[in-house]
Protein backbone atom coordinates (compact mmCIF):
# COMPACT_ATOMS: atom_id res chain seq x y z
CA UNK A 1 0.00 0.00 0.00
CA UNK A 2 3.05 1.86 0.67
CA UNK A 3 3.36 2.25 -3.42
CA UNK A 4 0.28 5.09 -3.37
CA UNK A 5 2.70 7.78 -2.29
CA UNK A 6 5.45 7.81 -4.93
CA UNK A 7 3.01 7.59 -7.43
CA UNK A 8 1.04 10.67 -6.04
CA UNK A 9 4.34 12.41 -5.65
CA UNK A 10 4.81 11.65 -9.00
CA UNK A 11 1.72 12.75 -10.45
CA UNK A 12 1.97 16.20 -8.36
CA UNK A 13 5.22 15.96 -10.22
CA UNK A 14 3.17 15.74 -13.36
CA UNK A 15 0.58 18.05 -12.95
CA UNK A 16 3.05 21.08 -11.81
CA UNK A 17 5.28 19.74 -14.83
CA UNK A 18 2.14 20.68 -17.21
CA UNK A 19 1.34 23.90 -15.45
CA UNK A 20 4.88 24.79 -16.15
CA UNK A 21 4.86 23.19 -19.90
CA UNK A 22 1.70 25.47 -20.35
CA UNK A 23 3.27 29.18 -19.04
CA UNK A 24 6.68 28.16 -20.93
CA UNK A 25 5.10 27.63 -24.01
CA UNK A 26 3.56 31.60 -23.73
CA UNK A 27 6.41 32.87 -22.41
CA UNK A 28 8.74 31.25 -25.56
CA UNK A 29 5.78 31.97 -27.94
CA UNK A 30 5.75 35.58 -26.57
CA UNK A 31 9.48 36.42 -27.13
CA UNK A 32 9.51 34.51 -30.47
CA UNK A 33 6.88 36.87 -31.01
CA UNK A 34 8.05 39.98 -29.78
CA UNK A 35 4.85 40.41 -27.49
CA UNK A 36 4.55 39.83 -23.72
CA UNK A 37 3.25 37.08 -22.52
CA UNK A 38 0.82 36.00 -19.72
CA UNK A 39 1.16 38.60 -16.77
CA UNK A 40 -2.57 38.71 -15.16
CA UNK A 41 -2.69 35.69 -13.56
CA UNK A 42 -0.02 35.16 -10.59
CA UNK A 43 3.13 36.63 -10.66
CA UNK A 44 4.81 36.45 -14.60
CA UNK A 45 1.83 34.91 -15.44
CA UNK A 46 2.93 31.63 -14.07
CA UNK A 47 -1.11 30.36 -12.97
CA UNK A 48 -2.07 31.37 -16.40
CA UNK A 49 -2.89 27.58 -17.03
CA UNK A 50 -4.62 27.17 -13.55
CA UNK A 51 -6.89 30.18 -14.91
CA UNK A 52 -7.58 28.12 -17.97
CA UNK A 53 -8.10 25.33 -16.13
CA UNK A 54 -10.78 26.71 -14.40
CA UNK A 55 -12.52 28.22 -17.18
CA UNK A 56 -12.64 24.98 -18.78
CA UNK A 57 -14.19 23.73 -16.16
CA UNK A 58 -16.83 26.33 -15.55
CA UNK A 59 -17.75 25.83 -19.60
CA UNK A 60 -20.84 23.89 -20.50
CA UNK A 61 -19.91 20.20 -21.21
CA UNK A 62 -21.81 19.67 -24.66
CA UNK A 63 -22.73 16.08 -26.21
CA UNK A 64 -23.43 15.61 -29.55
CA UNK A 65 -26.79 14.59 -29.93
CA UNK A 66 -26.57 11.92 -32.13
CA UNK A 67 -23.29 10.91 -31.98
CA UNK A 68 -21.98 8.19 -29.93
CA UNK A 69 -22.01 9.66 -26.21
CA UNK A 70 -19.47 6.68 -24.75
CA UNK A 71 -17.01 7.06 -26.99
CA UNK A 72 -17.29 10.25 -27.16
CA UNK A 73 -16.48 10.79 -23.11
CA UNK A 74 -14.39 7.78 -23.12
CA UNK A 75 -11.84 9.02 -26.10
CA UNK A 76 -9.93 11.89 -23.93
CA UNK A 77 -9.60 9.80 -20.88
CA UNK A 78 -7.83 7.08 -23.15
CA UNK A 79 -5.46 9.76 -23.80
CA UNK A 80 -4.69 10.78 -21.21
CA UNK A 81 -4.39 7.57 -18.99
CA UNK A 82 -2.13 6.29 -21.60
CA UNK A 83 0.59 9.15 -21.52
CA UNK A 84 0.39 9.29 -17.76
CA UNK A 85 0.80 5.56 -17.54
CA UNK A 86 4.65 6.25 -19.17
CA UNK A 87 5.86 8.23 -16.50
CA UNK A 88 6.44 5.10 -14.47
CA UNK A 89 9.72 4.36 -16.15
CA UNK A 90 11.44 7.82 -16.10
CA UNK A 91 14.49 7.95 -14.01
CA UNK A 92 14.97 11.54 -12.75
CA UNK A 93 17.97 10.61 -10.51
CA UNK A 94 19.88 7.52 -9.60
CA UNK A 95 17.39 4.65 -9.44
CA UNK A 96 14.44 7.55 -8.68
CA UNK A 97 12.49 5.88 -10.79
CA UNK A 98 8.41 4.68 -10.09
CA UNK A 99 9.38 1.39 -11.54
CA UNK A 100 12.50 -0.62 -12.80
CA UNK A 101 11.15 -3.05 -15.39
CA UNK A 102 13.49 -4.78 -17.68
CA UNK A 103 11.88 -2.85 -20.75
CA UNK A 104 11.34 -0.01 -19.39
CA UNK A 105 11.62 2.07 -22.63
CA UNK A 106 9.26 -0.74 -24.24
CA UNK A 107 6.60 0.14 -22.46
CA UNK A 108 6.37 3.55 -23.82
CA UNK A 109 6.71 2.43 -27.16
CA UNK A 110 3.63 -0.08 -26.33
CA UNK A 111 1.37 2.29 -24.52
CA UNK A 112 1.96 5.11 -26.95
CA UNK A 113 0.30 2.66 -29.35
CA UNK A 114 -3.06 3.42 -27.76
CA UNK A 115 -3.26 7.25 -27.56
CA UNK A 116 -4.65 6.55 -31.61
CA UNK A 117 -7.63 4.43 -30.41
CA UNK A 118 -8.59 7.58 -28.19
CA UNK A 119 -7.82 9.87 -30.56
CA UNK A 120 -10.68 7.34 -33.37
CA UNK A 121 -12.94 7.36 -30.95
CA UNK A 122 -13.16 10.89 -30.10
CA UNK A 123 -13.61 11.68 -33.87
CA UNK A 124 -15.74 9.09 -33.95
CA UNK A 125 -18.40 9.98 -31.58
CA UNK A 126 -18.55 13.58 -32.36
CA UNK A 127 -21.34 13.38 -35.16
CA UNK A 128 -19.25 15.47 -37.49
CA UNK A 129 -17.45 14.47 -41.02
CA UNK A 130 -14.46 16.90 -40.30
CA UNK A 131 -13.69 15.82 -36.92
CA UNK A 132 -13.82 11.92 -38.17
CA UNK A 133 -11.62 12.77 -40.83
CA UNK A 134 -9.52 14.86 -38.43
CA UNK A 135 -9.40 11.67 -35.74
CA UNK A 136 -8.59 9.22 -39.35
CA UNK A 137 -6.06 11.47 -40.21
CA UNK A 138 -4.34 11.88 -36.12
CA UNK A 139 -4.46 7.76 -36.13
CA UNK A 140 -2.57 7.29 -39.55
CA UNK A 141 0.27 10.11 -38.28
CA UNK A 142 -0.08 8.81 -35.00
CA UNK A 143 0.83 5.26 -36.30
CA UNK A 144 3.27 6.08 -39.13
CA UNK A 145 5.59 7.60 -36.30
CA UNK A 146 5.89 5.31 -34.09
CA UNK A 147 7.91 2.84 -36.33
CA UNK A 148 10.88 5.28 -36.21
CA UNK A 149 10.36 5.84 -33.01
CA UNK A 150 10.58 2.43 -32.30
CA UNK A 151 13.70 1.86 -34.43
CA UNK A 152 15.28 4.79 -32.66
CA UNK A 153 14.61 3.47 -29.60
CA UNK A 154 16.09 -0.10 -30.87
CA UNK A 155 19.13 1.05 -31.95
CA UNK A 156 19.53 2.59 -28.18
CA UNK A 157 18.64 -0.46 -26.99
CA UNK A 158 21.57 -2.15 -28.79
CA UNK A 159 24.10 0.22 -27.42
CA UNK A 160 23.35 0.04 -23.56
CA UNK A 161 23.15 -3.78 -24.05
CA UNK A 162 19.48 -3.55 -22.17
CA UNK A 163 15.78 -1.91 -22.50
CA UNK A 164 15.73 -0.45 -19.05
CA UNK A 165 16.03 2.83 -18.77
CA UNK A 166 17.99 3.15 -15.47
CA UNK A 167 20.32 0.65 -17.51
CA UNK A 168 20.31 2.66 -20.75
CA UNK A 169 21.09 5.86 -18.60
CA UNK A 170 24.12 4.46 -16.69
CA UNK A 171 25.38 3.10 -19.72
CA UNK A 172 26.22 6.96 -20.95
CA UNK A 173 27.74 8.20 -18.05
CA UNK A 174 31.11 6.22 -18.95
CA UNK A 175 32.92 9.62 -20.69
CA UNK A 176 31.23 12.53 -18.74
CA UNK A 177 29.68 14.52 -21.60
CA UNK A 178 31.03 12.73 -24.71
CA UNK A 179 29.15 10.01 -22.95
CA UNK A 180 26.27 10.77 -24.12
CA UNK A 181 24.16 8.88 -26.76
CA UNK A 182 23.67 12.09 -28.47
CA UNK A 183 26.95 11.48 -29.92
CA UNK A 184 26.81 8.15 -30.97
CA UNK A 185 23.41 8.56 -32.35
CA UNK A 186 23.30 11.54 -33.85
CA UNK A 187 20.94 10.58 -36.79
CA UNK A 188 18.93 8.75 -34.57
CA UNK A 189 18.43 11.85 -32.46
CA UNK A 190 17.26 13.71 -35.15
CA UNK A 191 15.20 11.07 -36.31
CA UNK A 192 13.81 10.38 -32.66
CA UNK A 193 13.09 14.41 -32.09
CA UNK A 194 10.76 14.91 -35.35
CA UNK A 195 9.00 11.80 -34.48
CA UNK A 196 8.31 12.50 -31.06
CA UNK A 197 7.22 16.26 -32.65
CA UNK A 198 4.69 13.97 -34.70
CA UNK A 199 3.58 11.79 -31.68
CA UNK A 200 2.75 14.40 -29.43
CA UNK A 201 1.17 15.93 -32.77
CA UNK A 202 3.04 19.75 -32.59
CA UNK A 203 3.94 21.72 -34.62
CA UNK A 204 5.14 21.05 -37.38
CA UNK A 205 2.55 18.29 -37.72
CA UNK A 206 -0.20 19.93 -36.16
CA UNK A 207 -3.25 18.99 -39.23
CA UNK A 208 -5.39 17.10 -36.66
CA UNK A 209 -5.51 19.83 -34.18
CA UNK A 210 -4.70 22.90 -36.54
CA UNK A 211 -7.31 25.61 -35.71
CA UNK A 212 -7.29 26.74 -39.34
CA UNK A 213 -8.11 23.87 -41.05
CA UNK A 214 -10.61 20.87 -40.50
CA UNK A 215 -11.65 23.41 -37.89
CA UNK A 216 -9.37 21.60 -34.39
CA UNK A 217 -9.73 18.13 -36.38
CA UNK A 218 -10.94 15.60 -33.53
CA UNK A 219 -11.28 17.91 -30.96
CA UNK A 220 -14.05 20.32 -32.42
CA UNK A 221 -17.11 18.99 -30.88
CA UNK A 222 -15.35 19.02 -27.12
CA UNK A 223 -16.01 22.03 -24.81
CA UNK A 224 -15.35 22.16 -21.35
CA UNK A 225 -13.35 20.02 -19.10
CA UNK A 226 -12.98 17.12 -22.17
CA UNK A 227 -11.25 19.55 -23.95
CA UNK A 228 -9.03 20.67 -21.15
CA UNK A 229 -8.21 16.73 -21.13
CA UNK A 230 -6.94 16.85 -24.63
CA UNK A 231 -5.53 19.94 -23.70
CA UNK A 232 -3.38 18.21 -21.05
CA UNK A 233 -2.81 15.39 -22.57
CA UNK A 234 -1.07 17.28 -25.48
CA UNK A 235 1.27 18.88 -23.00
CA UNK A 236 1.31 15.69 -20.93
CA UNK A 237 3.04 14.25 -24.66
CA UNK A 238 4.94 16.78 -24.52
CA UNK A 239 6.41 16.47 -21.62
CA UNK A 240 7.07 12.22 -21.39
CA UNK A 241 8.70 12.42 -24.96
CA UNK A 242 11.04 15.39 -23.86
CA UNK A 243 12.02 13.48 -20.45
CA UNK A 244 12.47 10.26 -22.88
CA UNK A 245 14.94 12.27 -25.04
CA UNK A 246 16.82 13.28 -22.14
CA UNK A 247 17.21 9.74 -20.45
CA UNK A 248 17.30 7.80 -23.86
CA UNK A 249 20.22 10.53 -25.73
CA UNK A 250 21.16 13.58 -23.64
CA UNK A 251 22.35 10.89 -20.90
CA UNK A 252 19.38 11.44 -18.46
CA UNK A 253 21.07 12.48 -14.87
CA UNK A 254 24.65 12.68 -15.98
CA UNK A 255 26.28 16.05 -16.21
CA UNK A 256 29.93 16.05 -15.99
CA UNK A 257 31.11 16.11 -12.74
CA UNK A 258 30.04 12.57 -10.93
CA UNK A 259 26.52 13.25 -9.53
CA UNK A 260 26.53 12.84 -5.43
CA UNK A 261 22.77 13.30 -4.86
CA UNK A 262 19.36 12.74 -6.05
CA UNK A 263 18.54 17.01 -6.01
CA UNK A 264 21.01 17.22 -8.34
CA UNK A 265 20.01 14.75 -10.48
CA UNK A 266 16.69 15.64 -11.11
CA UNK A 267 17.83 18.97 -11.70
CA UNK A 268 20.01 18.23 -14.50
CA UNK A 269 17.49 15.91 -15.85
CA UNK A 270 14.73 18.64 -15.52
CA UNK A 271 17.24 21.51 -17.26
CA UNK A 272 18.16 18.63 -20.30
CA UNK A 273 14.51 18.50 -20.57
CA UNK A 274 13.93 22.24 -20.64
CA UNK A 275 16.06 22.15 -23.63
CA UNK A 276 14.02 19.87 -25.51
CA UNK A 277 11.09 21.85 -24.74
CA UNK A 278 12.14 24.70 -25.77
CA UNK A 279 13.19 23.47 -29.33
CA UNK A 280 10.07 21.89 -29.94
CA UNK A 281 7.88 25.01 -28.50
CA UNK A 282 10.48 27.24 -30.57
CA UNK A 283 10.01 24.88 -33.57
CA UNK A 284 5.92 25.46 -33.07
CA UNK A 285 6.34 29.06 -33.32
CA UNK A 286 8.73 29.10 -36.31
CA UNK A 287 7.87 26.68 -39.14
CA UNK A 288 4.96 26.00 -40.74
CA UNK A 289 2.66 22.94 -40.76
CA UNK A 290 2.94 20.37 -42.91
CA UNK A 291 0.09 18.80 -45.74
CA UNK A 292 -1.23 15.28 -44.56
CA UNK A 293 0.49 13.58 -47.53
CA UNK A 294 3.48 15.73 -47.19
CA UNK A 295 3.40 14.50 -43.23
CA UNK A 296 2.85 10.80 -44.25
CA UNK A 297 5.78 11.22 -47.11
CA UNK A 298 8.11 12.11 -44.78
CA UNK A 299 7.06 9.45 -41.85
CA UNK A 300 7.35 6.14 -44.19
CA UNK A 301 9.75 7.66 -47.01
CA UNK A 302 11.48 9.56 -45.20
CA UNK A 303 12.33 8.77 -41.65
CA UNK A 304 11.71 4.82 -41.78
CA UNK A 305 14.83 4.36 -44.23
CA UNK A 306 16.67 6.26 -42.24
CA UNK A 307 15.98 4.82 -38.82
CA UNK A 308 16.28 1.33 -40.60
CA UNK A 309 20.05 2.63 -42.12
CA UNK A 310 20.41 3.81 -38.16
CA UNK A 311 19.58 0.78 -36.91
CA UNK A 312 21.89 -1.53 -39.51
CA UNK A 313 25.06 1.43 -38.83
CA UNK A 314 24.25 0.19 -34.94
CA UNK A 315 24.34 -3.48 -35.38
CA UNK A 316 27.08 -3.17 -37.06
CA UNK A 317 29.36 -1.19 -35.25
CA UNK A 318 28.18 -3.71 -32.01
CA UNK A 319 29.29 -6.73 -34.28
CA UNK A 320 32.82 -5.10 -35.23
CA UNK A 321 33.24 -4.22 -31.74
CA UNK A 322 32.75 -7.04 -29.83
CA UNK B 1 -8.36 -12.71 -7.37
CA UNK B 2 -6.46 -10.58 -9.50
CA UNK B 3 -6.86 -13.28 -12.27
CA UNK B 4 -10.47 -13.24 -12.00
CA UNK B 5 -10.87 -9.59 -11.96
CA UNK B 6 -8.65 -9.48 -15.30
CA UNK B 7 -9.54 -12.81 -17.24
CA UNK B 8 -13.53 -11.81 -16.95
CA UNK B 9 -13.86 -8.86 -18.38
CA UNK B 10 -11.79 -10.21 -21.19
CA UNK B 11 -14.36 -13.20 -21.76
CA UNK B 12 -17.41 -10.98 -21.20
CA UNK B 13 -15.43 -8.83 -23.89
CA UNK B 14 -15.07 -11.60 -26.25
CA UNK B 15 -18.88 -12.19 -26.03
CA UNK B 16 -19.74 -8.31 -26.88
CA UNK B 17 -17.95 -8.16 -29.65
CA UNK B 18 -19.96 -10.97 -31.28
CA UNK B 19 -23.18 -9.45 -29.84
CA UNK B 20 -23.14 -6.06 -30.12
CA UNK B 21 -25.34 -4.26 -33.28
CA UNK B 22 -23.12 -1.50 -33.28
CA UNK B 23 -19.86 -2.19 -35.48
CA UNK B 24 -17.85 0.64 -33.93
CA UNK B 25 -18.39 -0.87 -30.47
CA UNK B 26 -17.63 -4.47 -31.95
CA UNK B 27 -14.49 -3.52 -32.63
CA UNK B 28 -13.60 -1.17 -29.46
CA UNK B 29 -14.35 -4.48 -27.11
CA UNK B 30 -11.58 -6.56 -28.46
CA UNK B 31 -9.20 -3.25 -27.28
CA UNK B 32 -10.64 -4.61 -23.51
CA UNK B 33 -10.43 -7.78 -24.20
CA UNK B 34 -6.29 -7.41 -25.12
CA UNK B 35 -5.85 -5.03 -22.47
CA UNK B 36 -7.00 -8.02 -19.91
CA UNK B 37 -4.72 -10.30 -21.62
CA UNK B 38 -2.24 -8.16 -21.06
CA UNK B 39 -3.11 -8.21 -17.45
CA UNK B 40 -2.88 -11.80 -17.36
CA UNK B 41 0.70 -12.08 -19.58
CA UNK B 42 2.28 -9.86 -16.90
CA UNK B 43 0.90 -11.88 -14.25
CA UNK B 44 2.34 -14.88 -15.80
CA UNK B 45 5.84 -13.12 -15.77
CA UNK B 46 5.79 -12.61 -19.61
CA UNK B 47 6.44 -9.18 -19.80
CA UNK B 48 7.95 -8.83 -23.28
CA UNK B 49 5.12 -10.60 -25.09
CA UNK B 50 2.46 -8.52 -22.67
CA UNK B 51 4.13 -5.04 -24.14
CA UNK B 52 4.01 -6.64 -27.48
CA UNK B 53 0.00 -6.66 -27.32
CA UNK B 54 -0.57 -3.01 -27.19
CA UNK B 55 1.84 -2.34 -30.14
CA UNK B 56 0.65 -4.73 -32.11
CA UNK B 57 -2.90 -6.10 -31.46
CA UNK B 58 -4.14 -2.66 -29.84
CA UNK B 59 -2.14 -0.09 -32.12
CA UNK B 60 -2.01 -1.29 -34.95
CA UNK B 61 -4.84 -4.34 -35.67
CA UNK B 62 -7.48 -2.68 -33.98
CA UNK B 63 -6.44 0.55 -35.80
CA UNK B 64 -7.21 -0.97 -38.84
CA UNK B 65 -10.25 -2.70 -38.37
CA UNK B 66 -11.62 0.42 -36.73
CA UNK B 67 -10.67 2.37 -39.91
CA UNK B 68 -12.48 -0.32 -41.70
CA UNK B 69 -15.50 -0.55 -39.89
CA UNK B 70 -15.65 3.46 -39.43
CA UNK B 71 -15.28 4.24 -43.53
CA UNK B 72 -17.81 1.78 -44.44
CA UNK B 73 -21.09 2.34 -44.47
CA UNK B 74 -22.58 -0.03 -41.91
CA UNK B 75 -26.01 -0.66 -42.95
CA UNK B 76 -27.35 -1.40 -38.45
CA UNK B 77 -30.92 -2.04 -39.86
CA UNK B 78 -29.34 -5.35 -41.63
CA UNK B 79 -27.98 -6.93 -38.11
CA UNK B 80 -31.16 -6.51 -36.25
CA UNK B 81 -32.64 -9.00 -38.81
CA UNK B 82 -33.22 -12.63 -37.08
CA UNK B 83 -30.07 -14.29 -35.47
CA UNK B 84 -31.23 -17.44 -35.17
CA UNK B 85 -31.00 -17.86 -38.85
CA UNK B 86 -26.93 -18.28 -38.49
CA UNK B 87 -27.34 -21.02 -35.83
CA UNK B 88 -26.54 -24.05 -37.62
CA UNK B 89 -23.01 -22.56 -39.15
CA UNK B 90 -22.33 -20.89 -35.84
CA UNK B 91 -23.03 -23.35 -33.67
CA UNK B 92 -20.43 -26.02 -35.00
CA UNK B 93 -17.75 -23.44 -35.04
CA UNK B 94 -18.64 -22.22 -32.00
CA UNK B 95 -18.35 -25.85 -30.77
CA UNK B 96 -15.35 -26.46 -32.73
CA UNK B 97 -12.71 -23.33 -30.88
CA UNK B 98 -14.56 -24.59 -27.50
CA UNK B 99 -13.40 -27.72 -27.77
CA UNK B 100 -10.17 -26.22 -29.10
CA UNK B 101 -10.22 -24.27 -26.16
CA UNK B 102 -10.19 -27.65 -23.96
CA UNK B 103 -7.70 -28.93 -25.73
CA UNK B 104 -5.12 -26.46 -24.31
CA UNK B 105 -6.46 -26.06 -20.97
CA UNK B 106 -6.00 -30.08 -20.62
CA UNK B 107 -2.50 -30.37 -21.75
CA UNK B 108 -0.51 -31.45 -18.78
CA UNK B 109 2.90 -30.15 -20.52
CA UNK B 110 1.97 -26.45 -19.61
CA UNK B 111 5.91 -24.80 -19.11
CA UNK B 112 4.55 -21.97 -17.77
CA UNK B 113 3.67 -22.65 -14.36
CA UNK B 114 6.96 -24.06 -12.21
CA UNK B 115 5.61 -26.84 -10.19
CA UNK B 116 8.37 -26.68 -7.60
CA UNK B 117 6.98 -23.50 -6.41
CA UNK B 118 6.39 -22.92 -2.40
CA UNK B 119 2.82 -21.30 -3.73
CA UNK B 120 1.67 -20.89 -0.16
CA UNK B 121 4.41 -18.04 0.65
CA UNK B 122 4.03 -15.29 -1.22
CA UNK B 123 7.72 -14.02 -1.25
CA UNK B 124 9.63 -16.70 -3.02
CA UNK B 125 12.60 -15.41 -4.40
CA UNK B 126 14.32 -17.51 -7.04
CA UNK B 127 18.11 -16.99 -5.68
CA UNK B 128 19.12 -18.84 -8.77
CA UNK B 129 17.90 -15.59 -10.81
CA UNK B 130 20.14 -13.19 -8.64
CA UNK B 131 23.16 -14.10 -10.38
CA UNK B 132 22.57 -14.18 -13.85
CA UNK B 133 19.02 -14.15 -15.23
CA UNK B 134 18.43 -13.86 -18.61
CA UNK B 135 15.28 -11.23 -19.48
CA UNK B 136 12.49 -12.64 -21.37
CA UNK B 137 13.49 -10.35 -24.09
CA UNK B 138 17.06 -12.10 -24.35
CA UNK B 139 15.77 -15.72 -24.23
CA UNK B 140 13.39 -14.42 -27.15
CA UNK B 141 16.72 -13.48 -29.08
CA UNK B 142 18.54 -16.12 -28.18
CA UNK B 143 16.16 -18.60 -29.52
CA UNK B 144 14.40 -16.43 -32.36
CA UNK B 145 17.63 -15.05 -34.29
CA UNK B 146 19.81 -18.37 -33.23
CA UNK B 147 17.77 -21.55 -34.03
CA UNK B 148 14.56 -20.12 -35.98
CA UNK B 149 16.14 -17.48 -38.05
CA UNK B 150 14.77 -18.63 -41.37
CA UNK B 151 11.12 -18.97 -39.85
CA UNK B 152 11.95 -15.26 -38.69
CA UNK B 153 12.70 -13.90 -42.32
CA UNK B 154 9.90 -15.58 -43.51
CA UNK B 155 7.23 -14.05 -42.24
CA UNK B 156 9.29 -11.01 -42.67
CA UNK B 157 8.61 -11.43 -46.46
CA UNK B 158 5.21 -12.31 -46.35
CA UNK B 159 4.99 -9.03 -45.02
CA UNK B 160 6.58 -7.42 -47.47
CA UNK B 161 4.67 -9.23 -49.93
CA UNK B 162 1.20 -8.22 -48.55
CA UNK B 163 2.15 -4.46 -48.06
CA UNK B 164 3.22 -4.52 -51.75
CA UNK B 165 0.35 -6.14 -52.52
CA UNK B 166 -1.96 -3.27 -50.61
CA UNK B 167 -0.14 -0.76 -52.53
CA UNK B 168 -0.05 -2.39 -55.77
CA UNK B 169 -4.31 -2.77 -55.65
CA UNK B 170 -5.01 0.94 -54.53
CA UNK B 171 -2.96 2.25 -56.87
CA UNK B 172 -4.37 3.58 -59.81
CA UNK B 173 -3.91 5.87 -62.80
CA UNK B 174 -0.62 7.41 -61.94
CA UNK B 175 0.23 8.38 -64.93
CA UNK B 176 -2.64 11.69 -65.39
CA UNK B 177 -1.94 12.92 -61.55
CA UNK B 178 -0.20 15.61 -60.74
CA UNK B 179 2.64 15.47 -58.78
CA UNK B 180 4.94 18.13 -57.19
CA UNK B 181 8.33 18.08 -57.67
CA UNK B 182 9.67 20.00 -54.57
CA UNK B 183 12.80 21.00 -55.63
CA UNK B 184 11.61 22.61 -58.40
CA UNK B 185 9.26 24.18 -56.37
CA UNK B 186 11.31 25.81 -54.70
CA UNK B 187 13.94 26.92 -57.77
CA UNK B 188 10.98 28.88 -58.97
CA UNK B 189 12.54 32.59 -59.40
CA UNK B 190 9.49 34.97 -59.65
CA UNK B 191 11.87 37.25 -61.67
CA UNK B 192 11.09 34.33 -64.74
CA UNK B 193 7.96 33.12 -63.99
CA UNK B 194 6.19 36.77 -63.57
CA UNK B 195 5.56 38.85 -67.09
CA UNK B 196 5.13 42.21 -66.89
CA UNK B 197 2.98 44.14 -69.56
CA UNK B 198 1.43 47.32 -68.71
CA UNK B 199 -2.08 47.51 -68.61
CA UNK B 200 -4.09 49.39 -70.52
CA UNK B 201 -5.74 51.85 -67.85
CA UNK B 202 -9.61 51.73 -69.43
CA UNK B 203 -9.79 48.60 -68.56
CA UNK B 204 -8.98 47.94 -65.18
CA UNK B 205 -12.19 47.91 -63.94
Amino acid sequence: LWILAPILTLVLGITIGVLVIVWLEREISAGLQQRIGPEYAGPLGVLQALADGTKLLFKENLFPSRGDTRLFSIGPAIAVVSTLLSYSVIPFAYRFVLSDLSMGVFLWIAISSIVPIGLLMSGYGSNNKYSFLGGLRAAAQSISYEIPLTLCVLSISLLSNSSSTVDIVEAQSKYGFWGWNLWRQPIGFIIFLISSLAECERLPFDLPEAEEELVAGYQTEYSGIKFGLFYVASYLNLLVSSLFVTVLYLGGWNIFIPVFGITIGIFSTLVKTYLFLFISITTRWTLPRLRMDQLLNLGWKFLLPISLGNLLLTTSSQLLSL
Amino acid sequence: MILSVLSSPALVSGLMVAQDKNSVHSVMFPILVFRDTLGLLLLLGLDVSAMMFPVVHIGDIDVSFLFVVMMFHIQIAEICEEVLRYLPVSGIIGLILWWEMFFILDNETIPLLPTQRNTTSLRYTVYAGKVRSWTNLETLGNLLYTYYFVWFLLPSLILLVAMIGAIVLTMHRTTKVKRQDIFRRNAIDFRRTIMRRTTDPLTIY
